[in-house]
């Protein structure tokens, strides 16, 4: 019996050893791209070269220089500054909306498992409707509604994306409502929301990091999309997918200022999937 | 059995979107301001407005006004736009063809050279052309529809010159014209779609890869392309349909970028004009026709996933 036990993590070790080396390599890498633009976003107006307006050169769509490390936009404007002071917005905007966007789903989801009863198959049933609203689609419905502005922005992402967050967080309470610790709090007498708190959130938070993540990844690339349509950030502030749009006339030369902001986009969103991807199995996956 | 199945999806699907339209009419009216002094603008006399009030029935409940909405919407009739009191039913229907057609042709574009890719990087996993499809896939998922567009622009058109980069010509005179004006926004858009047809073609088949009746057919002596075409995938064919029908689903999100990168005279097209000029009436048809679109796809992936269970068939 005692071989027995001592045997089982001897190997899972192995088998983590085995094919962790390279892939937390890729993980860190990844790690530390998102950590840079985080760091960016938050220190950007110390760091940036220019003011995000300043029209510093004659030249338009100029190739990266001394100057101007990545060159200049459709208005002879510096690029990098214009990258740096964007990630704000970029970053800043999607981490608000994942948050909020999780928070909700994940409490509403843990309150609907453990609940159970009409609560549960009414709130279930309205937010599979929800989810069977094409994203894009209905965020241009509400720009067109009431104008696109920052709060309005961050509300619309985090209503669109808080269903998802609702199903994966449901799923996972009701599973973990069942085993018998929970059963056990709940026999002892403990609150209701001793046990969601205590007790499930616990056990099923790594699955809602990286669910996180995921949503975050989703709420980047459709505030771009927003944004290149000209309907987020409005100008003269310009998130990522804003630059690619003002300057998108510089597509026929290749020019730096549309492949630069998209680069950031993608170094971003391809870092936090891949980053969720080499997170350890047992953080990641769907039961501790 | 498995047609009450049916009926019960169906029965969900219209209950959705009734849901579905109702958050439509919410979110479109949200705006506390008065539709009718936006539509006669400032110079107004107030017995003008009063009368444009009443004809819009924005006078009456909310409840009313959704239910005479939903029904022109269900009768074929949902208005007139606010901008040019052109009829809506007028301003679509050519436009929905096109965006129809352009959705078709990249289906049929993209369902055979998508299939193709995941199947074989089924059969090869863990090669190095298996990692490659993998790879490309995942970065495709994780950039903007837009910044595909605009790369397939910068190899198809600036590099290699072979199609016009940002134009759209509306008269089309010969086939080979067709084909240069439609090949940018239908190469972008396949992209977009294929990327998660793959994933999700490739996953559904290395699911059952996994089963026992194919390891039994390895160890008769079956060589993997055999264990793979001839007992996997006949197998995997429901969810393999699921795949192709959800993946089809990113064609609405794919084809307001596109659409409007590449100037394309379709729906979406006509919903991102009609959001600059906050022509509301216009917006909520497209929206309605979008969710439609929607719903079809993913309600087509549903009883295609509910058809090939064979559990269910023999019950």
């Amino acid at each position: 019996m005692t071989k027995h036990t001592d045997t089982i993590p001897e190997t899972r070790r192995r088998m983590l050893g085995a094919g962790s080396l390279t892939i937390s390599v890729v993980g860190a890498m990844c790690f530390c791209i998102i950590l840079f633009w985080v760091v960016i976003a938050l220190i950007g107006p110390w760091l940036a070269p220019y003011p995000i307006g300043k029209i510093v050169s004659m030249d338009v769509f100029t190739s990266p220089s001394r100057d101007y490390l990545l060159g200049t936009d459709y208005l002879g404007r510096d690029m990098m500054s214009r990258i740096i002071l964007g990630a704000r917005y970029t970053v800043g905007v999607s981490i608000a909306a994942a948050f909020i966007a999780c928070t909700i789903g994940v409490a509403l989801g843990m309150i609907s498992a453990v609940l159970g009863g009409w609560f549960d198959t009414i709130v279930s049933r309205g937010i599979d409707a929800l989810i069977a609203i094409p994203h894009l689609m209905f965020g241009l419905v509400i720009i067109a509604a009431i104008g696109s502005s920052l709060p309005v922005l961050v509300g619309t992402l985090a209503f669109l994306y808080f269903p998802g967050s609702f199903r994966i967080a449901r799923a996972l309470a009701v599973n973990i409502n069942e085993l018998d610790f929970v059963q056990v709090a709940k026999a002892r007498g403990e609150g209701f929301f001793y046990t969601v708190r205590e007790e499930i959130l616990p056990n099923m938070i790594g699955p809602v990091l990286a669910d996180f993540g995921l949503r975050f990844v989703f709420i980047v690339l459709l505030l771009s999309g927003l944004s290149f349509l000209g309907l987020g950030v409005q100008p003269p502030n310009a998130d990522w997918g804003a630059l690619v749009r003002e300057n998108v006339s510089g597509l026929a030369y290749g020019a730096p200022a549309v492949i630069m902001p998209s680069l950031a986009i993608a170094s971003l969103t391809i870092s936090v999937n891949l980053a969720i991807d080499n997170l350890p199995r047992r953080l990641r996956d769907r039961l501790p | 059995m498995i047609t009450r199945m049916i009926l019960t999806r169906l029965g969900v699907a219209v209950l959705t979107l009734l849901i579905v339209s109702v958050v439509v009419f919410v979110a479109t009216n949200m705006l506390p301001g008065d539709v009718a002094q936006i539509v006669l603008g400032q110079a107004a006399t107030p017995e003008a407005v009063a009368g444009l009030r009443k004809a819009m029935h924005l006078d009456q409940p909310a409840v009313f006004r959704y239910i005479i909405w939903l029904g022109g919407m269900m009768t074929g009739n949902p208005g007139t736009s606010l901008v040019n009191d052109i009829p809506i039913v007028t301003l679509i229907g050519g436009r929905l063809h096109n965006t129809l057609l352009l959705a078709g042709v990249t289906a049929a574009f993209s369902v055979p050279i998508a299939l193709a890719l995941g199947i074989t990087a089924a059969m090869w996993r863990n090669t190095l052309y298996d990692r490659l499809v993998s790879f490309a896939t995942i970065a495709v998922v994780s950039v903007p529809e837009f910044m595909v567009a605009t790369i397939a622009v910068l190899i198809f058109a600036v590099r290699l010159h072979w199609f016009p980069a940002l134009s759209f010509a509306n008269d089309v005179h010969s086939l080979g014209e067709l084909l240069r004006v439609f090949a940018m926004p239908v190469i972008s858009l396949s992209f977009v779609v294929s990327a998660q047809m793959i994933r999700m073609t490739r996953a559904a088949l290395i699911d059952t890869l996994g089963q026992p009746f194919v390891e039994m057919a390895t160890l008769k002596g079956a060589g993997r392309v055999r264990a793979v075409l001839t007992h996997a995938l006949p197998n995997a064919i429901g969810p393999i349909v699921n795949a192709v029908a959800l993946s089809l689903s990113y064609l609405l999100g794919g084809v307001i970028i596109v659409e409007t990168i590449f100037n394309y005279p379709g729906i979406a097209k006509l919903m991102v004009d009609g959001v600059a000029t906050r022509d509301m009436p216009l917006i909520q048809t497209c929206a309605m026709i979008f969710c439609l679109g929607y719903l079809a796809l993913v309600t087509v992936a549903d009883i295609c996933a509910i058809l090939a269970n064979p559990r269910l068939r023999y019950k």
